[in-house]
């Protein structure tokens, strides 16, 4: 697999978030979910699109440790490497 | 001595416009909502009503369900502040299907993609009481809310359930419609099949040449509250769900059973709830759908329960001649449509009725909107709803006093 960046991640992580509704502007590696209003289901559905591209699994426990858009991102580029 | 159940919030998202206004303003001026052969709520625009997150997690039918009902609690006063007890305020939203778009598309990306692509939002979208659910947490209503399904009987079933809920004092105010939005390519291809749509794609109830119902999407929403409760916070009164009757056919999987009887059973039980006599109804808000058989039966079962010559006094008029059918919300929306007739007493009529069918003789209300006779006493009109597995339910709703 074609080694991915960070700031690939962010730039994908931050979009699919504002497609589930916060606004792309509002949304900061520091932001955490709960202000995004960006629930478990949402959680899930990142999931499904970190997984479709970059072979990443996160399962439900992983995500519980999840608190800020850094957090998630951290997580996808540590294990896509 | 059972409570009385008033009316102070109407709402409805139709083919012909979003709000209730719309619907009997534009039904009584003779427009027709059906355009090809199906009556799409094409002015309602989701994101235009909905924040991005509420669109993307509700199925449409849930969208029409929340929007109506942000209209009729805007109108009974309770956007503000719930002028309930939360565990005290209800709500029952009806659908036949539920989120049937939701399921066609979720099956496709499990064909195309695999199963583990399916959206986890899938199942809370298409759940058929997802706009109950919708409706309950957006507003905050805790008392008990679910889904009513009995096809096209389901939004007036959910108006009788909520009428004996407040009647019982099991809550005090109700949200109460229905809501449907199944017109996809295999929504439209399940009826066809069953040789249930028009050919000709014309909703003209009653008429010689009526060969199917055509369907429509949208819902209907009412708040209903304890007379006394909302006399108490000074609400502004619409109209009284005065009785409720339901049968049921136990005849046939899709055909109304013929000779009306059951339905006619219904209807005299929804007059004797409310009290009142075949002499009282000033209107008949028909199912009129359109086929052959629901138009017959119907009228059937009105002569049945009215009397013959009663019965042909008293004008009949479908709503789905101006929007077609809307299956599961049809009864909630053809209620508030028949409250509009109440409280502006002017009675829409059964719009593409030219050519009268020697077999259905009642008055049918051709061609133009007619003043509803009023005489002294608040006026009262039956709201009838039959559904496929032979579900009957009549309601008589009485208009405020003048």
């Amino acid at each position: 697999m074609a080694t991915v960046t960070a700031d690939q991640v962010e730039t994908r992580v931050v979009e699919t978030l504002a497609s589930f509704g916060p606004d792309a502007s509002q949304i900061t590696r520091e932001s955490s979910f709960e202000e995004l209003d960006i629930d478990s289901l949402d959680l899930v559905e990142l999931a499904q699109v970190v997984e479709d591209e970059y072979g990443v699994v996160l399962k439900g426990e992983d995500m519980k440790e999840l608190k800020t858009v850094g957090d998630a991102v951290d997580m996808i580029v540590s294990r896509a490497g | 001595m059972k409570r009385q159940v008033v009316i102070t919030g109407l709402g409805a998202v139709t083919p012909l416009g979003v709000g209730a206004p719309a619907l009997h303003e534009r039904w009584a001026s003779g427009e027709c909502g059906i355009v090809d052969g199906a009556g799409v709520c094409t002015a309602f625009e989701p994101n235009e009503f909905l924040s991005v997150k509420e669109a993307r997690r509700l199925d449409r039918f849930s969208q029409l369900a929340l929007v109506a009902a942000g209209e009729a609690l805007g109108q009974a006063g309770w956007l503000e502040e719930l002028p309930y007890d939360p565990f005290r305020a209800a709500c029952l939203v009806a659908t036949g299907i539920g989120g049937l778009e939701t399921v066609e598309n979720q099956h496709d990306v499990m064909r195309d993609r695999g199963g583990k692509m399916v959206s986890p939002l899938g199942i809370p979208q298409y759940m058929p009481n997802a706009g109950a659910a919708a409706i309950a947490m957006k507003f905050g209503l805790r008392g008990q809310s679910y889904g009513i399904v009995s096809a096209c009987a389901s939004g007036a079933h959910a108006i009788g359930l909520a009428t004996r809920m407040i009647q019982y004092a099991d809550a005090d105010a109700v949200v109460v419609g229905g809501s449907e939005a199944t017109l996809t390519e295999f929504g439209f291809s399940s009826f066809a099949a069953m040789q249930a749509l028009s050919a000709t794609g014309i909703s003209r109830p009653f008429d010689l040449r009526r060969d199917g119902f055509v369907m429509g999407e949208g819902a209907g929403m009412l708040v209903l509250e304890a007379a006394e409760c909302a006399r108490a916070r000074g609400a502004a009164i619409l109209g009284e769900v005065a009785g409720y009757g339901s049968t049921s056919d136990a005849y046939h999987l899709t055909a109304p059973e013929p000779s009306g009887t059951p339905a006619a059973r219904a209807i005299e039980l929804a007059l004797e709830d409310a009290g009142v006599t075949p002499a009282d109804v000033a209107y008949v808000n028909a199912h009129g759908t359109s086929t052959q058989l629901n138009d017959a039966a119907e009228t059937a079962a009105l002569k049945r329960a009215l009397g013959d010559a009663r019965a042909r006094r008293i004008p009949v008029s479908s709503t789905k001649s101006a929007i077609g059918h809307l299956l599961g919300a049809a009864g909630a929306v053809e209620a508030v449509a028949t409250v509009k007739t109440l409280s502006t007493r002017i009675i829409p009529p059964t719009l593409g009725y030219e050519v009268p069918d020697p077999e259905l003789d009642l008055d049918y209300v051709p061609g133009e909107a007619r003043p509803l006779i009023v005489n002294g006493h608040p006026p009262v009109a039956i709201s009838n709803s039959f559904a496929f597995g032979g579900h009957n339910v009549a309601l008589v709703l009485r208009g405020a006093p003048a």
